[in-house]
């Protein structure tokens, strides 16, 4: 039971960790094509300039609760895709210090240095976090040791590619529609068209990875056991099709929702066909990582159960106000970074 | 090399990168809120000004105290999986708590701070440093803690292949970890002064906005007194801790081959680990080790030769390691004293601001070095008594831990680099003029 509220949890973590800092994570990819000047650049660094920290204390969280609850799950998980990991944390150092050090210095070189580490420390996560996730999902090369048997460069193959390009997708748009809400003028625009044309591709590789994963992955035999799960999947399409018809609107909040709510669904439809595995073996399924051989004891997941329950809404309602209180556009006179 | 051997090193550089800006962010969070708070109590602009100049300092400090801890949070995973797996079930939730507690309040207000001067009240603003000062001690306790319990294992039963929890209260009241926060939380503190007044010394001796910085100078000189005193009796509250708890380390720490009663404490030695002795022994304190290690100068010290070679530390490193910091502790309370003396006209002791520019670099030396004592001194055991750091690691080629190895030390020294150049330049510059 406990193992089956930290397994809900556990994919919870992760989705929020998406929904919010995807935004930060795309619009960082595609700052260089919406900026025309060093102005404009600076506005979407302040975008996401008081936000981005505390998003990625979702993936802090996400990885801690692994480990705190499912030590064996972390254990193997970090250490098989260690070249891949380290890849990903390399990368957001680069977009954290590129926030604080930009504009530090007045100098076109320098300037141009740092806005080269954001976009490749926003580019790669959100590849990296999406190959990881598409390979978990389709089960990865685990013996009975928990050994990794497979390479860095194994976890790119054709479904993991896919998942990676479905989480930049849906990245680029998720971002693209923050700066339409946070910008006004030939930025929003130029933010604004981005998001309509991205849309039909994400809608197109959306579908396509969804066809993938009935061929390449065992995801869907719990939808066929209880298919009250199906309400994920669609909960993702519905976000899917929301987006269009609030960009059709320029109701750009209710697009951004959109498309959070698609970030949420993708997710959860994921987590939800995994249950209960955590990292499916692809050798042998004896050898699967699931929510019950690889635990934490009854006491410690009750414990963090508790701090779960009293901390987690604390955060939400906090991180909530924060977001309602900056919610304003950003102008030219209230330029941080 | 071995993986052992690799990821032992690549986990110190780490960690020891990381507590470059820890203890600035612990010590600084908490001054700068203190400067704001005065500005709120009383109207003084250069209160706000002061708020806003070592707020700025804190800020390029702050990045990469983040940006770091990020990659420590996951190398349990990375590069010790196989200690991951036998005290998940308490070191992993204790790091849970951490973040769950104190990071998310941290990198929030960090940020609603940064960005709201001006835009709520004063009190208000005030209000969002605290959250972050606080947050970060929060943090470095519950970190700590997770520590203190690799340090001196407790509240904790061996079943089903690994280290169970069995009793929380006795893991999170953990004499051994309570007393590491202290020390390091005070030492932390006194970085943060040093560096207040090492940056007010320059400006000082420049004659550079005399009463600003007197302002600011008169704070952080009270504060570095506090916590150096208080820095002083909790290492030695630590060391009392280390002779009851882990009597390896204090035999390295002292290089104290032989077992005795009344054990004297030798101002200068020698150690020659090879042949089992030091070398060098000269003025003899009588009975002061026992006297220090257990309030009782009878007492009986356990020396390294009664400890089996493979259970022993390298003696050296943690021997040395420890003289620096106890060295640089006595330093800086003599610096201090003399500071503190003459905090009111500061401005007119040349040689003194001379010695306090210079002295900034002192503690930060003494955090690296004290944790070599606590993290070398530990060795063979990553948890003591109960895990070899042999056993403890990922299945792992060679080759991947050496490449990482290296985009490590690559990548952490540009950044080190650039932060230093960054906080030297704001440093210097100075604060901004007052808003009319
Ligand atoms: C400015 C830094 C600084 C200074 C000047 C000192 N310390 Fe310290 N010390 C630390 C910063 C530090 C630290 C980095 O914060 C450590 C590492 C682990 C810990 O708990 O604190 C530490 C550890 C540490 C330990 C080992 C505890 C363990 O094994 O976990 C002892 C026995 C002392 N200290 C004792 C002292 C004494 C007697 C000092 C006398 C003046 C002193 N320290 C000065
Ligand atoms: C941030 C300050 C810290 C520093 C500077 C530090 C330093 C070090 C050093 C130098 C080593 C290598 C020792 C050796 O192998 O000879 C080490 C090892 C280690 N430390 Fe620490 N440490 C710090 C904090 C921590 C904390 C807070 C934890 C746990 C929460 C921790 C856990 C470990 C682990 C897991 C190892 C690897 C195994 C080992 O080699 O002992 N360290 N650390
Ligand atoms: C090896 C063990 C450690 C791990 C795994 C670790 C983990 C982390 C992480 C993940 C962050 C970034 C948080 C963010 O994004 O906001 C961070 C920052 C920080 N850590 Fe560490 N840390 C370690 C050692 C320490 C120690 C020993 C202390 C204090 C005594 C400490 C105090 C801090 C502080 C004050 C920050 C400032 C930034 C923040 O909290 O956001 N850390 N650490």
């Amino acid at each position: 039971m406990l193992e089956t509220i930290w397994f809900i949890l556990w994919g919870v973590l992760w989705a929020v960790y998406f929904m919010l800092d995807g935004f930060d994570l795309g619009l960082g990819t595609l700052m260089p094509f919406f900026a025309k000047n060093d102005t404009e650049r600076r506005i979407i660094y302040n975008a996401m300039g008081p936000f981005w920290d505390g998003n990625e204390v979702w993936l802090i969280t996400a990885g801690g609760a692994t480990f705190a609850a499912f030590p064996v799950a972390y254990a193997v998980m970090f250490n098989g895709l260690y070249s891949a990991l380290l890849l990903l944390l390399f990368s957001l150092i680069l977009r954290g210090v590129s926030f604080e050090f930009r504009n530090k210095v007045e100098s076109p070189a320098w300037r141009a240095l740092w806005d080269a580490c954001l976009v490749v420390g926003s580019f790669l996560p959100a590849l990296l976090l999406g190959v990881a996730f598409a390979n978990i999902f389709q089960g990865i090369p685990i013996d009975k040791n928990g050994v990794f048997q497979g390479s860095f460069f194994s976890l790119l193959n054709p479904y993991g590619l896919a998942g990676g390009i479905l989480f930049v997708l849906l990245f680029l748009v998720h971002g693209s529609l923050w700066l339409a809400v946070k910008s006004d003028g030939g930025l929003q625009q130029r933010a604004a068209s981005a998001a309509s044309r991205l849309w039909p591709i994400l809608l197109v590789v959306a579908v396509l990875f969804l066809a993938y994963t009935y061929v390449a992955t065992n995801l869907f035999d719990n939808y066929f056991k209880i298919p009250i799960l199906w309400v994920l999947p669609l909960l993702a399409v519905s976000g899917l099709l929301l987006i269009k018809a609030f960009v059709a609107k320029k109701a750009w909040w209710g697009a951004w929702f959109a498309s959070s709510l698609t970030i949420v669904g993708v997710t959860l439809f994921g987590v939800a066909g995994l249950y209960p595995n955590l990292l499916p073996s692809s050798i042998d399924p004896e050898f699967s990582i699931t929510a019950f051989n690889g635990s934490s004891s009854q006491l410690t997941l009750k414990i963090m159960l508790g701090v779960a329950l009293v901390m987690v809404p604390i955060v939400i309602a906090y991180q909530t106000w924060v977001y309602i209180f900056l919610r304003n556009k950003v102008t030219e006179k209230d330029l941080l970074y | 090399m071995d993986v052992v051997m690799l990821s032992r090193l690549q986990f110190a550089v780490a960690s020891l990168f990381h507590f470059l800006f820890v203890p600035l962010t612990l010590g600084l969070s908490v001054l700068t809120a203190i400067y704001e708070t005065r500005y709120v109590q009383t109207g003084d602009e250069d209160y706000k000004r002061a708020a806003k100049f070592w707020g700025k300092l804190f800020l390029i400090n702050f990045a990469l105290g983040v940006v770091t801890g990020i990659t420590l949070e996951f190398q349990f995973g990375t590069n010790w999986s196989s200690y991951s797996k036998y005290v998940g079930d308490i070191f992993g939730s204790l790091l849970a708590i951490e973040a769950t507690l104190a990071f998310y309040l941290e990198s929030t207000f960090i940020g609603v701070w940064a960005f709201t001067w001006n835009r709520v009240s004063p009190k208000v603003h005030a209000l969002f440093i605290w959250l972050v000062a606080i947050a970060s001690n929060v943090s470095a306790l519950w970190i700590l803690i997770a520590n203190g319990w690799m340090q001196h294992p407790v509240g904790y039963v061996l079943r089903n292949n690994r280290a169970e929890l069995q009793d929380f209260v006795a893991v999170i009241t953990n004499k051994f970890a309570l007393l590491e926060f202290v020390h390091t939380v005070g030492w932390a503190y006194v970085v943060a002064s040093f560096f207040v007044m090492g940056i007010c010394a320059y400006h000082l001796l420049r004659k550079n906005e005399v009463d600003f910085f007197k302002k600011s100078f008169k704070i952080a000189s009270t504060f570095a007194l506090i916590f150096t005193i208080l820095g002083v009796f909790t290492g030695h509250l630590s060391g009392s801790e280390v002779a009851e708890t882990q009597p390896s380390k204090l035999a390295a720490m002292e290089s104290h081959w032989e077992t005795k009663q009344n054990a004297p404490m030798y101002l200068f030695v020698m150690p020659d680990e090879q042949n089992e002795r030091n070398s060098v022994e000269i003025l003899p304190i009588p009975s002061m080790l026992s006297l220090l290690a257990f309030h009782s100068p009878s007492a009986e010290v356990k020396g390294l030769k009664d400890i089996p070679k493979e259970e022993r530390p390298p003696v050296s490193l943690t021997f040395w390691s420890f003289r620096i910091m106890v060295g640089i502790g006595t330093l800086l309370l003599l610096i201090v004293i003399f500071a503190w003396k003459n905090r009111h006209g500061i401005e007119a002791c040349p040689g003194l601001l001379r010695i306090l520019l210079l002295a900034i670099p002192l503690p930060y030396l003494g955090h690296e070095v004290g944790w070599i004592v606590a993290e070398v001194g530990r060795q063979p055991w990553i948890v003591y008594g109960l895990m070899k750091t042999s056993d403890a690691v990922s299945t792992l080629a060679r080759s991947q831990v050496l490449a990482s190895l290296w985009a490590f030390i690559v990548l952490y020294s540009l950044l080190g680099l650039v932060d230093f150049y960054l906080l030297a330049k704001y440093a210097r510059k100075g604060p901004q003029p007052a808003e009319s």
